[in-house]
């Protein structure tokens, strides 16, 4: 029996708005622990007292931020298997390793570094002390490269094979994971994205105390700081987006084209269409704008590669929901005792499809003796909704070119020195704070909401990842989650608001003036 | 391949077993600190000094959580599947009480507002009590024999509730728990205060040690005398990859106890767990405060040893459908993974070991009242 839609959907929701808000402080933690260990590295080495005092004001805010990033993030550790059961069971061998390495190499590292990093000022040396700074940034980074190769897997699973025994997949080869080169692009991408958010958010910061005229020095080494990283990440979030990451693997092609609405394979170089209105309904954008070549440029790096359109993608699928349902008719001789050659061969052959197969669960129990039109409605679930991949991307590039600009005008005129007196740019600083984040939760949505209708490409549909739990369970826990969320970012907003308005004078070193 | 199979499966109950101790150890005396927190400390200034006793390295300490789950998950992926879906309403109650530690030990001293710090004073009691007793809970639920089955694609129902796991057994299991880790707590409190509050944590160790002793004593009786445990009757070689499905499981009266009438040098767990706790409470007395913390860390790894060896290879009986059991031969990962986590683990582990152990030596000596006057802007 598979669960049922209203379980499977809130568990969903669930997994969501945890993750969503697991991902409102991790960029700035990973980007955070880098500039502290920027402006501590220029303290040891120049000895200018207005660099420690950065690196601990900044570090306050770090800490406040860290408190939420530990807290949500012990969720992400244990939902798969309190609601993902049988995704737990079917990919464990795999997908638990990441995880459990996580926990060993990187989150320990962060985790027990940042204790010292807050309680260790006077008792370790100043290079001893720049070390242990430098841990939890490296420690943060490297769980970001442990999960995103995680994730990297469940987008493009390689290095790993169905085992009718066991009835799971499990792993082949170990270096497949490590260097599946959709979790490079993708961690590449994501600490990237961190390195600008916390940019941004001292950039920002920092902006109001210049237009309040307050701790100018502070804040004008805090800007040059931040403007130099941000401008090198930045640009590399950009041109190292994960644009090229979406020609590796099935599942990345269907997001590309849902991405550009591309509803047809078109000659290569194919246009791209930087604005218009997908329409379902025909299958078309309408008023749509459209750059000849760049997409095939960006996306494939060529001008003679195609990149398949939505109707020849769906039409593939359905081929290979034909061949999965022949590996599940044979899979379940096998599970019967049929130990004959001919049956195994028959499953080799056609194992690789099993996962579409597993699509019309959905429709039947029946798999193998799915109708016609089963078949067709399973195929047009292998491509998400169209219009919610189009716009968050374009909302998130939107966002990319605005903090650009920003970071590059902050970057240019702190090198003229005359950034104290571009009010507008520090009024836009300080109100674009926001943006980065808004950007991230988007980039979330485009990469696990365009995954659908799986959890592991091509492998497990969503539809039978979920564990077999009463609704109302899942409705608690979700309340329990929302609730909790919501009153725990109030508090942490209030502190974040408060100690930033404060700024060093927080530090109570007797430097740092209220007005 | 260096180890066979059947030997990996081995180890990797050794690693979960130690895996476990380290965070009842470790993160253990954290969760004891936090329940005692509002009680022992009578004032503001009193609570700040217990706060940071812990507050500078918890956080590394719950990584050892963090990373026991991540590695029953990488080891046995349908344990983790079926305990923790299983266990929903009890993990989620555990999760949210956890959730009040980050932002309590690093909100709370942050606003004067007596309001604000009360609130997250019971915040982090909740955040050490709840999870101190439903850790204890599940264990005695887990002697108990658990409700759920799998279907023929290895899908796992559990029927029970959270209700039934509140039952006399295990809450006395709970109790067990509960009471090894205020002592534990209070015994770190010992060696990390002075004064009042080392005074009244002397007097939680005595207290919490008698009930411990007691309480662990009458679940072991309990065991031997009121509790049917279970027995593979047939099963695929151990060293060939199988699911739980392939086996035939017994339920049978005195099952727990067939691995310790088969090697008596097994008692040593249980009785480590008693001596132990017994030496604890005289150090204790005696303010040999590392003597007595050496004491209860031992206590604690002879107790998880000891529910884990009357259970082996069981890891999770399933009572309405014995066969579905979960053991450490037929829950496990393939060999290859096994393979590769049990480096993983050699390899890091006592990386972990000795930077923790650095930290703490820097971090070491007296929080007092004054030391934290002396800090006030700068500590928890």
């Amino acid at each position: 029996m598979i669960p049922s839609a209203e379980l499977v959907d809130l568990s969903r929701l669930q997994f969501a708005i945890t993750a969503l808000y697991h991902f409102l402080f991790v960029p700035l933690t990973l980007g955070l622990s880098f500039l502290l260990v920027i402006m501590e590295s220029v303290y040891v080495m120049t000895g200018k007292e207005v660099y420690r005092d950065m690196t601990r004001f900044w570090g306050k805010l770090f800490g406040i931020n860290f408190a939420l990033g530990v807290t949500t993030g012990l969720t992400m550790e244990f939902q798969f298997g309190t609601n993902w059961a049988y995704y737990s069971h079917y990919v464990g061998d795999i997908f638990g390793v990441p995880l459990a390495i996580e926990g060993l190499m990187a989150f320990f590292l962060e985790s027990t570094f940042v204790g010292l990093f807050f309680f260790g000022w006077n008792k370790l040396s100043k290079v001893q002390h720049l070390l242990v700074t430098f841990l939890v940034a490296l420690g943060s980074n490297l769980s970001a490269l442990w999960i995103l190769i995680a994730n990297g897997w469940m987008q493009n699973p390689v290095g790993a094979e169905f085992n009718y025994h066991t009835m799971r997949m499990e792993m082949t080869s170990i270096t497949d994971l490590l260097f599946n080169p959709v979790a490079q692009v993708k961690f590449v991408h994501t600490v990237s994205a961190g390195y600008v958010t916390a940019s941004m958010f001292v950039l920002g910061i920092s902006a109001y105390y210049l237009l309040i005229g307050r701790d100018k020095a502070f804040a004008m080494r805090s800007i040059a700081v931040a403007a130099g990283f941000g401008l090198a990440s930045a640009l590399s979030v950009i041109v190292l987006g994960d644009a090229s990451g979406y020609t590796v693997g099935e599942v990345q092609r269907v997001k590309l084209a849902a991405i550009e609405a591309e509803w047809h394979t078109e000659k290569a170089p194919a246009a791209i269409t930087a604005f218009g209105f997908p329409n379902e309904a025909t299958q078309r954008t309408d008023y749509a704008i459209r750059i000849p070549y760049l997409l095939g440029l960006i996306a494939t790096r060529s001008v003679d590669e195609q990149i398949t359109g939505i109707a020849e993608l769906r039409e593939g699928n359905e081929a290979k929901i034909r061949n999965g349902m022949i590996a599940y008719s044979a899979l379940e001789k096998l599970r019967a005792g049929d130990a004959s050659d001919e049956t195994k061969m028959l499953f080799e052959k056609y194992k690789a499809n099993l996962g579409y197969g597993l699509l019309l669960k959905k429709y039947t129990p029946d798999v193998a003796d799915a109708t016609e039109e089963q078949i067709r409605m399973a195929s047009r679930d292998t491509i998400p909704g169209i219009a919610p991949m189009f716009w968050t991307f374009r909302i998130m590039v939107a966002i990319s070119l605005v903090i650009l600009f920003i970071i590059s005008a902050s970057f240019y005129y702190v090198a003229k020195r005359s950034i104290a007196e571009k009010k507008w740019l520090l009024k836009l600083a300080l109100y674009s704070i926001p943006l980065p984040w808004i950007a991230c939760e988007m980039g979330w949505i485009v990469a696990e909401y365009g995954r659908q209708p799986w959890t592991i490409s091509g492998i497990l549909p969503t539809r039978l990842s979920t564990s077999n739990l009463d609704p109302s369970s899942v409705y608690f826990s979700l309340a329990g989650f929302v609730g909790f969320y919501t009153l725990l970012l109030v508090a942490e907003l209030y502190l974040m608001f408060k100690y930033a308005r404060l700024g060093p004078q927080s530090l109570h070193t007797g430097q740092y003036g209220s007005a | 391949m260096l180890f066979d199979y059947e030997t990996l499966k081995l180890i990797w109950w050794l690693f979960v077993g130690v895996l476990l101790a380290g965070f009842a150890i470790t993160d253990g005396f954290d969760l004891g600190v936090g329940a005692l927190l509002p009680f022992l400390g009578k004032n503001d200034e009193e609570r700040r000094v217990i706060i940071n006793s812990v507050g500078a390295t918890w956080e590394g300490n719950q990584v050892w959580f963090v990373t026991a789950g991540g590695a029953i998950f990488a080891a046995w992926p349908i344990v983790y599947a079926t305990a923790f879906s299983g266990f929903y309403i009890a993990l989620m109650l555990t999760l949210f009480a956890l959730f009040f530690r980050p932002v309590g030990f690093d909100y709370r001293s942050k606003v004067a507002d007596p309001r604000w710090r009360s609130v997250w004073d019971w915040g982090l009691f909740a955040g050490g009590f709840v999870p101190a007793l439903i850790f204890g809970v599940a264990f005695g639920n887990l002697l108990q024999g658990v409700p759920f089955s799998f279907d023929n694609d290895l899908r796992v129902t559990y029927s029970g509730s959270f209700w039934q796991l509140l039952n006399p057994f295990g809450l006395l299991a709970g109790t067990v728990s509960l009471a090894m880790l205020l002592m534990h707590g209070s015994i770190y409190l010992q060696i990390r205060t002075e004064g009042v509050i080392a005074a009244r944590a002397r007097f939680v160790t005595r207290v919490t040690g008698a009930v411990f002793i007691l309480a662990f004593v009458l679940a072991g009786v309990w065991i031997m005398k009121g509790i049917a445990g279970y027995r593979i009757v047939a099963m695929l070689p151990a060293d060939v990859a199988s699911t739980p499905l392939d086996k035939v499981v017994e339920k049978a009266a005195g099952a727990w106890m067939d691995n310790y009438s088969g090697h008596h040098w097994l008692w040593l767990a249980p009785l480590l767990a008693i001596v132990g706790a017994l030496l604890a409470i005289v150090a204790s007395g005696a303010k040999k405060t590392v003597a007595a913390f050496i004491s209860s860390s031992v206590m604690i790894a002879g107790v998880i040893f000891t529910a884990g060896i009357a259970m082996f290879p069981f890891i999770m009986p399933s009572s309405t459908d014995p066969g579905s059991s979960l053991t450490i031969w037929d829950a496990v990962s393939s060999h290859k993974t096994l393979q590769i986590m049990f480096w993983v683990v050699v390899i890091f582990l006592p990386v972990v070991l000795a930077y923790t152990s650095w930290v703490y030596r820097v971090l070491r000596g007296k929080i007092t009242v004054e030391s934290i006057r002396a800090n006030e802007h700068n500590v928890y």
